[in-house]
């Protein structure tokens, strides 16, 4: 590859290559490669995909009110959101409006998700880049307590607190069982935290960890199984009677007071733990401001959470809805995911053929045809690569575009997206934080930025649960108990052909099912999922993904020790979540890098 | 034995759109189906949710695990651990899409200090995992009643005693194995043809 210039990066591989490598298949494994420069910066990325889902090809002659389920097991962290993506797209095709009560249990849910899945990222995927555990153990337990007070009420603080946890941790990794510790890059001088500071983010990890006992339940409460809930084309799959007992059948007003009780835990613990946790330890790591990429160029968001039922318009939907490219901050694109010329997949430098590959295919023409080739430039074997030709295919991750243009997506791009069209409820929470850290605007355009937003969604999102638990019992009393609209259930009511699309915005982005419906069954279906627009590969024109992106001239302290690169992935909540979990031969964790 | 505080765990894990891999799901698919269970034991799809699990994994005095495990053995052989051998097992290779996941539930359950008292495992060496969209293979499909017998000996032993389904079936859902297996597309609509893997079996 000569060096060249992208999207304002200029790529070079003309320095020493590392790889990446996680080798397992958890959830779609990825590879990242980077080369450096004599100073230990990234000069080049390539981020590839190394297993191929092909969904698509699974659900075509299914019947389309099924694909929920499937779509449910593509992946084992976003379940419900690619449910509901799918009920939406077929609802979408088939023109089938839902009842009032199901818009605000797919909300809760869909919300409900967000607050676990941001929590579990944030304290088990994430907060171990940042957080050293070794040097937890040697933490004075009666300063962590003062620095656990001195940031939050949260009441779990005194000094005998954070003895026991911390002899428990003692004990745990004495024992040899490092278990979820056992991959950590411990000692690293990227880490900047004081041995209080992690202890008390390690005692919070064990308390979040704790925590999701209570939020799972509400996926019970109105999905009726876990950790798999049941939907529904038309609805949710849950009747109501307030004045009914017990807990199965008809959800009755004892099961709504426990949602009603987990919501006000998950506030409390989001506003009190997780948001003082991210404040304190982003308070070490101000001068570690690397990792923005497309962050501050060009992001996407397809917006959620629709206030009433059925009206999916940028103006009812509570998650922002929008496009920001090149950089211009002050102009918010409208999206539109049934426009042929905007939302586009590419597979040039893929493992899928295309008929012409110069030209991009809109979802609904989608196509997904598995075409292994390397380019001249791999080195190794076919089934054992050294190292990748990013001149030739080399992803199994399409490279979706938007308007040509590549996109990064997921909370930061909401936050942003929010920002600049000046909501409230997105802006000020930003504003505030940053100023609490002495910060300028633009530090939000990081890897600390993304887990920042994280975080404040989070927060967000416990809020809006509150708000769609008291408009369903507002509904629910004021006489309409309707949870699903069963009219166009049976295929005979459907149109010969029928094609639809339905969005959500996962935990990790932006996430697009389309279908096309022939004669009862699914002829065509493609998913755009959030890790596709982060992870993908270059595309014809040479542009680079958000991962490569957010690589680009980041300095390595350790060469062989990627922990700047883990932090920045991790930063996205790739849907490869578990994809730095790296199993050797004989069994045990840990992460292969080969420098060269 | 049976207290009447214990509360046992059945977990069928795996991704059941990934041949042998739905094993463990398969397994407790089957069992649901055709036992009735004492109300002290609760049966769970989980499916490749890894920490997610956690939440029930600590609030089980005993869990039973059925999973396709790498035991280097012949496809198709059942093999039954228990205890501490259990985590060592399911990381035995890198095989499973899921088995890390697990192994870091068992950890984090035992760094919460609320590991199960009893902990069972049984594992079939799978046949197939390279068909995603297909169903188990004909050796792993044969040992489920095998599978679901042992299951039986291990919760007697437990005080808990499973005795056929008598009425009550569930309904099959659009991913129970009949519906599955036959709504499948055929090998040129779906492309089968052209998968080219990154990693062959032979690299696992």
């Amino acid at each position: 590859m000569a060096a060249y210039e992208t999207q304002g990066f200029s790529l070079d591989d003309s320095g020493r290559r590392v790889v990446v490598d996680p080798v397992t298949r958890i959830e779609g494994h990825m590879r990242v490669e980077v080369n450096l420069d004599e100073n230990n910066v990234i000069r080049n990325a390539v981020s590839t995909g190394t297993m191929w889902r092909g969904l698509e090809v699974i659900l075509k002659g299914r019947d389309p009110r099924d694909a929920w389920a499937f779509t449910e097991r593509i992946c084992g962290v976003c379940t419900g959101t690619h449910a509901l993506t799918s009920v939406r797209a077929v609802e979408d095709a088939l023109g089938i409006e839902i009842p009032e009560n199901a818009n605000s249990i797919r909300n809760i849910m869909q919300l409900t998700l967000q607050v676990h899945d941001h929590l579990v990222h944030f304290y088990h995927l994430h907060a171990l880049d940042w957080v050293d555990v070794v040097s937890a153990l040697s933490a004075d337990p009666k300063a962590t307590s003062q620095l656990a007070q001195s940031i939050s009420s949260w009441p779990n603080s005194s000094p005998g607190y954070f003895r026991d946890v911390q002899s428990r941790l003692k004990k745990f990794v004495e024992s040899g069982q490092l278990g979820p510790f056992m991959n950590g890059y411990w000692g690293n001088p990227a880490y900047k935290l004081p041995p209080e500071a992690n202890l008390m983010a390690v005692t919070h990890y064990l308390e979040a960890l704790d925590f999701q006992k209570e939020i799972v339940k509400i996926h019970t409460i109105f999905g009726g199984k876990n950790p798999h809930p049941n939907w529904l084309v038309g609805g949710m799959p849950c009747a109501i009677n307030l004045d009914g007992v017990g807990a199965v059948g008809a959800i009755n007003m004892e099961r709504l007071n426990m949602v009603a009780g987990i919501i006000d835990r998950s506030i409390e613990f989001i506003d009190q733990v997780y948001l003082p946790d991210l404040k304190a330890i982003a308070s070490f790591y101000k001068d570690w401001t690397h990792g923005g990429g497309l962050a501050g160029l060009s992001v996407m968001s397809y917006g959620d959470i629709p206030d009433r039922a059925n009206d999916h318009s940028a103006a009812n939907l509570m998650l922002p809805r929008g496009a920001i490219i090149d950089g211009d901050l002050t102009r918010v694109h409208e999206v539109d995911l049934r426009d042929p010329e905007q939302i586009q997949e590419f597979v040039t430098h893929s493992w899928y053929r295309y008929a012409d590959e110069r030209k991009g295919l809109h979802p609904w023409d989608g196509v997904t045809e598995p075409n292994f080739e390397l380019g001249p430039k791999t080195r190794g074997e076919r089934t054992r690569i050294e190292s990748l030709d990013e001149e030739g295919k080399y992803s199994w991750i399409k490279s979706p575009r938007w308007r040509g243009h590549a996109m990064e997506v997921g909370p930061l791009a909401r936050y942003v997206i929010g920002y600049v069209q000046g909501k409230p409820e997105f802006k000020e929470p930003v504003d505030r934080l940053l100023s609490d850290l002495g910060l300028p605007l633009e530090a939000i355009f990081s890897t600390l930025g993304r887990t920042a937003a994280r975080g404040l969604e989070a927060s967000w999102a416990a809020h809006k649960m509150r708000y769609f638990f008291d408009k369903m019992i507002g509904n629910i009393k004021a006489g309409d108990t309707a949870t699903a609209n069963v009219g166009k259930w049976s295929p005979d009511k459907w149109p010969a052909e029928a094609k639809g699309v339905g969005f959500s915005e996962a935990p990790r982005g932006a996430l697009g099912h389309w279908i096309r419906i022939r004669d009862g069954r699914i002829e065509n279906y493609q998913a755009v999922v959030p890790t596709t627009w982060n992870g993908s590969p270059r595309d014809h024109k040479g542009q680079i993904g958000a991962f490569e992106a957010a690589l680009m001239n980041t300095p390595m302290a350790v060469a062989d020790q990627p922990l700047e690169i883990l932090r920045t992935l991790h930063s996205f909540d790739p849907c490869l979540a578990c994809s730095t979990h790296v199993m050797s031969p004989d069994g045990q964790e840990m992460s292969r890098v080969q420098v060269r | 034995m049976s207290n009447a505080r214990d509360r046992i765990l059945i977990l069928g894990i795996g991704n059941l759109l990934w041949a042998d891999e739905g094993f463990g799901v398969r397994c407790v698919e089957v069992l649901g189906a055709e036992s009735a269970l004492p109300p002290s034991v609760r049966l769970m799809d989980g499916g490749t949710q890894g920490l997610y699990l956690l939440p029930y994994v600590t609030q089980a005095s005993h869990l039973l695990v059925f999973d396709a495990i790498d035991y280097g053995l012949a496809p198709g052989s059942l093999k039954l651990v228990r205890g501490d051998e259990v985590p060592r097992f399911m990381g035995a290779k890198k095989m499973s899409l899921h088995q890390t996941g697990f192994q870091e539930v068992i950890a984090a359950a035992a760094l919460l200090g609320r590991l199960p008292r009893e902990l069972v495992l049984i594992g079939v060496q799978p046949a197939q995992l390279e068909d995603f969209g297909g169903s188990l293979s004909e050796p792993v499909r044969g040992c489920i009643g095998d599978a679901i017998a042992l299951a039986g000996e291990v919760l007697a032993s437990w005080g808990a005693s499973l005795r056929p389904r008598t009425e009550g079936r569930v309904d099959a859902d659009a991913l129970a194995i009949d519906r599955y297996e036959c709504g499948r597309p055929s090998a040129a609509l779906a492309c089968r043809h052209g998968d080219a893997r990154f990693l062959p079996a032979g690299e696992h």
